[in-house]
């Protein structure tokens, strides 16, 4: 395959970046996307050029560090992947794509397409734990937990932490990602002492983040690599305002 | 940070106050939808004028009259604050994006169908809210029904009132079930049937409201 790519390179934080057109060729339709752009960075690399810096860890889909904006979607135009997971017979021979990083103001870009994402740290360190003593596991069958309940957590728990419901959202809320690290918690019986502190604590530091706020539009679910379900933001509405009108338990 | 002020400045906080407004607008729209069906009957405007005097003098009509312009109020600035945060919250903007691959275009546009309504709020109100008020403070008898005959026959003016509802359809088709998703009122049950209920609500009742003008710019009611 033959394609034009248009990628966004950005020197550091505090340059404004641009578009810039590049020519690659030969590229088998079974390569990841990630791998067309290994190859497009040793062109580069072989011309004496800079090569495009983006981040990637694991590409096998479950570290969430993959983060392109390409032709106006996060991960691309396929549903449920990230971008490791994205393979080129996705496109067509000939086409332009473009490939942008991942833009909001919690989500600073460090270069070319790599983004600072450590906001989802500080979100994670406001309160998506549980404290327990160290030592021997307990017994699992000492908390029975309904069915139905243990799958709703475990699927909020799928959540890579990737960034691509924030880089979808049209105001760039971070309430998807927040609100499946609140679920996984709050459905569990081990989550329970610390539900009502925990929610208003991550929200706060969500806001304090500057995260937009969320209308619905659904876009993080649409574009969400593990399908993480918006029932979870409603989740952690419920349990925010509970937590806020009647708990008695000040974060 | 649990006090109950910080409550209502943060993201959840100022989404749940537009949720319950827009709840609570919603049900004065049940309120005016049915007055207004009146007309139907076409008896020259008599049941209509009895509802509409009803509605001009009633003591506690009066009252939630002024809870409903606090509503529309605070529902107007929480649409401003946080989509001034929204637009903050994304200083640079892509150079190419695909949104209509994962959301309606509706959804994405709350601001300005709010902002359509709004605009022609401010024109019904003059043809119609202001009137009423002004017979009432100088005494004098108001036939409202006889207001509506005369504002509605210019062309510009149900073209006016056709798009103005219109707006609210569309405002209402993402609106009535999102309010339920902001309040947390998400449910396995319930949530089809509230989906549901919202997209016929938002088609019917802006139906109703547009056959007004048409109607008597036709001549089909006198
Ligand atoms: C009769 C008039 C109106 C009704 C019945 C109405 C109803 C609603 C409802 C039910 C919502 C969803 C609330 C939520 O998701 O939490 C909403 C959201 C919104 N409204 Fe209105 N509204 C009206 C007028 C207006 C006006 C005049 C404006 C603007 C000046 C406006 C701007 C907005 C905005 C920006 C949103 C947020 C979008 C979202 O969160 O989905 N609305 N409205
Ligand atoms: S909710 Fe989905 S899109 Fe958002 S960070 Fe988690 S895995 Fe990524
Ligand atoms: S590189 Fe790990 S999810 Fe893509």
């Amino acid at each position: 395959m033959n394609l034009t790519l248009k990628v966004w390179r950005q020197k550091n934080s505090k340059s404004t970046g641009n578009l810039v057109d590049y020519k690659v060729s030969d590229i088998s339709p079974d390569m990841s996307f990630l791998e067309m752009f290994d190859v497009l960075n040793e062109q580069l690399i072989n011309k004496g050029e800079e090569p495009i810096v983006f981040d990637h860890d694991c590409r096998e889909g479950i570290c969430g560090m993959c983060s392109m904006y390409i032709n106006g979607r996060p991960h691309g135009p396929k549903d449920l992947v990230t971008t490791c997971q994205l393979h080129m017979r996705s496109f067509k021979d000939g086409d332009t794509i473009v490939v942008e990083p991942w833009r909001a103001k919690a989500f600073p870009v460090i270069k070319d397409l790599a983004v600072d994402r450590s906001a989802f740290d500080r979100v994670i360190a406001a309160g998506g734990f549980i404290s327990v003593n160290t030592g021997n596991a307990q017994d699992a069958n000492n908390l029975p937990i309904a069915k139905s309940k243990a799958d709703a957590a475990f699927e909020a728990a799928a959540c890579i932490g990737c960034g691509a419901c924030v880089a979808a959202c049209k105001n760039a809320s971070a309430m998807l990602f927040v609100s499946a690290k609140v679920s996984q918690f709050s459905l569990l019986p081990q989550g329970q002492p610390e539900r009502y502190k925990r929610v208003q604590n991550m929200v706060a530091q969500m806001d304090s983040e500057g995260f937009g706020n969320c209308t619905n539009t659904g876009a993080c679910e649409a574009e969400c690599p593990k399908g993480i379900s918006l029932e979870n933001i409603a989740r952690m509405n419920r349990d925010y305002l509970t937590a806020k009108l009647f708990s008695e338990e000040e974060a | 940070m649990g006090s109950l002020s910080k409550t209502f400045t943060s993201s959840v906080g100022r989404k749940f106050v537009m949720g319950l407004t827009g709840l609570f607008l919603i049900s004065f729209l049940i309120v005016h939808v049915s007055i207004n069906a009146l007309i139907f009957l076409n008896d020259g405007g008599q049941t209509f004028n009895v509802a509409a005097d009803f509605m001009g003098h009633n003591l506690i009509v009066r009252i939630m009259e002024i809870g409903l312009f606090a509503g529309i109020i605070l529902h107007i600035v929480q649409a401003i604050v946080l989509t001034a945060q929204n637009k903050a919250a994304r200083p640079a903007t892509y150079a190419y994006s695909n949104a209509s691959a994962n959301s309606t275009w509706y959804s994405r546009s709350m601001g300005l169908l709010g902002t359509l309504i709004l605009m022609f709020l401010i024109l019904h109100l003059y043809h119609f809210w202001w009137p009423t008020k002004a017979a009432v403070f100088n005494h004098e008898e108001h036939d409202t029904f006889q207001n509506i005959t005369m504002v509605f026959q210019e062309l510009w003016v149900v073209i006016v009132y056709v798009l103005g509802v219109i707006s609210l359809g569309y405002h209402l088709l993402h609106g009535f079930q999102s309010a339920f998703q902001t309040m947390g009122w998400n449910h396995k049950k319930w949530t089809p049937i509230v989906k549901a209920i919202g997209f016929w609500f938002s088609i019917i009742v802006p139906i109703i409201f547009a056959l007004m003008p048409i109607s008597i710019y036709l001549g089909w009611i006198s």
